[in-house]
C-alpha cells in the first residue's frame, strides 16, 4: 500500500502528512484530535542524514506538542549501506532516534508504529519496534534480510533456507509470522482508522511481545527465559 | 604479562572483569538452555546461548553483568540468548544494582532464528533504555575481536557510558555486508586499515562515538569499567535536543566524504594521518573539545 493511500484511509484527504524525498512528516487530525507523523518511503535505506531527521521530527514534537501521539509510517529496506554511513556512527544515529521515541514514551505520547508496506531489519529496529506497540496492514512485508544474502553469512545452503522460509515462523517472512511472535500487536485491515483508534486507546505501554508471543505460539520460550531470571 | 583481552572468551573476559570469584551465574550451562531453532539447520546449539548472565561486585560494587561470546554463531541474538538479556535488564529494573555492564561481542541478529532475533534485540533495546531511566549507570564494553555490529551495535550505543579498545570495532553493517552490496569500491572489506579507520576504537574515540578508550589488556576495561559506575547520562529533552545538534553539526561538517583522515581533519585532530600508528595513549590526547561534548567526558 502506498503512503497517501493509507493516510487517507486513516484521515480522510484532508491531512497534513508531506513526503520530502524519502522522509515523511507532518500531521492529521483522527476524531478531532492532531497525530503527529514520523516516517519513511520508497522502501527508504535509513542512513544517518534520514535517522537524524526522523529524530529531529519527534523532538520537535515532544517540545512544542506535549502529548501529542506519534504515529510511526514505517516502509524501509533497512539500514543505508554506505562506507559514510558507518564513517558517520549509523549506530549511534539510530539509537540516537530509538533514544528520542523512547523519551517520547517515557514522556506520555502514545506512540504507534505502522508497517505500509515493507520494514527489513535496521531501519526498522528503531522505527515500529521501538513504538509502544507496532502494527501492520495485511499486505505488509517484514523480514530481516533476503534468503541469499543470508545464506551467504551464515554459510548454510541456500536450497535449506529458502524451505525452512516457507514453513518457520521464526524463519520465514512474511507479517503473521511477526503477529504470532509478538513483535506486531495487530493487522490494520478494512477499516484503518479503527485499528488506529483502538491503537491509542491502550494506554499500557509496558513491552509485552514475549508474553504474546508465546500466547500466540509463535515464540514459545523467549517468556519463560525472561521470568526464570527474574527467579532465579 | 600483558595479556590481549580481545583473545579472551566471554567468560575470561567477564571474570578477568568482575572481583575475583564474585561472578554467580543465571541460567549456568549445566541447566542447558539452548536455542530450540538451530537444530533443524544442523548448527550444534551451545549450553548458554552464547551468552553468560548474572550478577557480580565491581571494587565492591552490585553489578549485573553479561558477556556475549563472539565464537558462538558470531555472537548472534537469538530467541533465548535475547531474552536472558532482557531477563536481566528487568531483573535490574526490579533489583536495582549499582550498575549493569555489557561485554558486547556480537554481528547483531542471529540470521539463523532471524526473525525472534529482530524481536529480541528490540526488546533488549527497550529494557535497557528502561534501565537507564531508572538512574541505574549502564556500561558497554567493547573488546572482543569479532566487535559489535547489527542490532548489538545500535543497543550498545544506548548505555550511559561506552568503553572500547583501540582494537575493537563499533558499527552497524559489517564490511563485507557493504561490500557485497555495494561493491569493492565502496567498501573493501579486505583493506584492514579501512575497515579500522572507519569502524575502530580510535575513530569512535576522536569522532565522540566512544566515551572511554582504553588499551586491549584486561585492567585498563576493568579500571573504565569501575569509574563508569558512577557516570549517569540521562536522556532529557535537552539532553536529546543537544546530541541531535550535535551529530547533525558532525555530518554537515563531513559533507559527502566517506574518508577518515578527512573527516578527523576537519573535526580539528591535529595530525590526523599519523593516528593509525599512535597508540591508545597517544590518540586520547588528540580528541578536539567540540567532540567530546558527544561523549560524557570522563575521559
Amino acid at each position: 500500500m502506498d503512503w497517501p493511500t493509507v493516510a487517507t484511509r486513516l484521515f480522510g484527504i484532508d491531512h497534513a502528512i508531506v513526503a520530502d524525498g524519502d522522509f515523511l512528516g507532518g500531521s492529521a487530525i483522527l476524531d478531532g484530535a492532531t497525530i503527529a507523523i514520523v516516517g519513511t518511503t520508497n522502501h527508504a535505506a535509513v542512513g544517518v542524514d534520514l535517522a537524524l531527521r526522523q529524530a529531529r521530527a519527534i523532538l520537535a514534537t515532544i517540545a512544542d506538542f506535549p502529548g501529542r501521539p506519534l504515529l510511526l509510517l514505517v516502509d524501509t529496506q533497512g539500514q543505508k549501506l554506505r562506507r559514510r554511513d558507518e564513517l558517520l556512527g549509523i549506530h549511534r544515529a539510530m539509537a540516537h532516534l530509538g533514544g528520542c521515541l523512547d523519551l517520547a514514551r517515557r514522556q506520555g505520547h502514545p506512540v504507534i508504529g505502522l508497517v505500509y508496506d515493507q520494514a527489513l531489519s535496521g531501519g526498522f529496529i528503531t522505527s515500529g519496534l521501538m513504538a509502544d506497540a507496532c502494527h501492520a496492514v495485511p499486505g505488509a512485508e517484514i523480514r530481516v534480510m533476503r534468503v541469499p544474502a543470508m545464506a551467504r553469512v551464515t554459510k548454510l545452503p541456500e536450497e535449506l533456507l529458502e524451505a525452512l522460509s516457507l514453513t518457520n515462523p521464526v524463519f520465514a517472512p512474511g507479517v503473521a509470522n511477526y503477529v504470532a511472535m509478538g513483535g506486531v500487536r495487530s493487522l490494520w485491515d478494512g477499516d484503518l482508522a479503527a485499528g488506529l483508534r483502538a491503537a491509542l486507546d491502550d494506554r499500557d505501554t509496558a513491552d509485552r511481545r514475549s508474553e504474546e508471543g508465546a500466547q500466540r505460539g509463535g515464540r514459545r520460550v523467549a517468556a519463560d527465559v525472561i521470568r526464570r531470571v527474574l527467579e532465579a | 604479562m600483558k595479556s590481549s583481552f580481545a583473545e579472551f572468551s566471554a567468560r575470561e573476559r567477564l571474570a578477568a572483569l568482575v572481583d575475583d570469584g564474585s561472578f554467580r551465574e543465571w541460567l549456568p550451562p549445566s541447566e542447558r538452555v539452548t536455542s530450540p531453532h538451530l537444530a533443524q539447520l544442523g548448527v550444534p546449539a551451545a549450553f548458554d546461548d552464547g551468552v553468560a548472565i548474572g550478577r557480580a561486585t565491581l571494587s565492591g560494587r552490585a553489578v549485573f553483568i553479561a558477556a556475549q561470546e563472539g565464537e558462538f554463531t558470531g555472537g548472534g541474538v537469538g530467541e533465548v540468548h535475547g531474552a536472558k538479556l532482557v531477563g536481566l535488564l528487568r531483573r535490574a529494573l526490579r533489583d536495582r544494582p549499582d550498575a549493569v555492564v555489557l561485554l558486547a561481542e556480537s554481528g547483531g541478529v542471529r540470521l539463523h532464528e532471524a526473525n525472534a532475533g529482530l524481536i529480541a534485540v528490540s526488546e533488549v533495546m527497550r529494557a535497557l533504555l528502561d534501565v537507564r531511566a531508572a538512574g541505574i549507570a549502564t556500561v558497554t564494553l567493547i573488546g572482543g575481536a569479532n566487535g559489535c555490529f547489527g542490532g548489538m551495535g545500535i543497543v550498545a550505543r544506548c548505555a550511559d557510558t561506552v568503553v572500547m579498545s583501540d582494537i575493537a570495532r563499533h558499527a552497524m553493517s559489517g564490511p563485507e555486508v557493504i561490500e557485497s552490496s555495494a561493491g569493492a569500491g565502496e567498501f573493501d572489506s579486505r583493506d584492514r586499515a579501512l575497515v579500522w579507520r572507519t569502524t575502530g576504537g580510535k575513530h569512535r574515540w576522536l569522532s565522540g562515538d566512544c566515551d572511554v578508550l582504553v588499551d586491549d589488556e584486561p585492567a585498563a576495561f576493568r579500571a573504565a569499567a569501575i569509574a563508569s559506575l558512577d557516570v549517569h547520562r540521562p536522556m532529557t529533552l535537552a539532553a536529546l535536543q543537544q546530541e541531535s545538534a550535535l551529530l547533525r553539526r558532525r555530518t554537515e561538517l563531513a559533507g559527502g566524504g566517506a574518508d577518515a583522515f578527512e573527516l578527523w581533519a576537519r573535526l580539528g585532530v591535529v595530525g590526523a594521518r599519523e593516528v593509525p600508528d599512535l597508540d591508545a595513549d597517544a590518540v586520547r590526547t588528540l580528541r578536539p573539545a567540540s567532540v567530546a561534548a558527544l561523549a560524557n567526558g570522563s575521559a
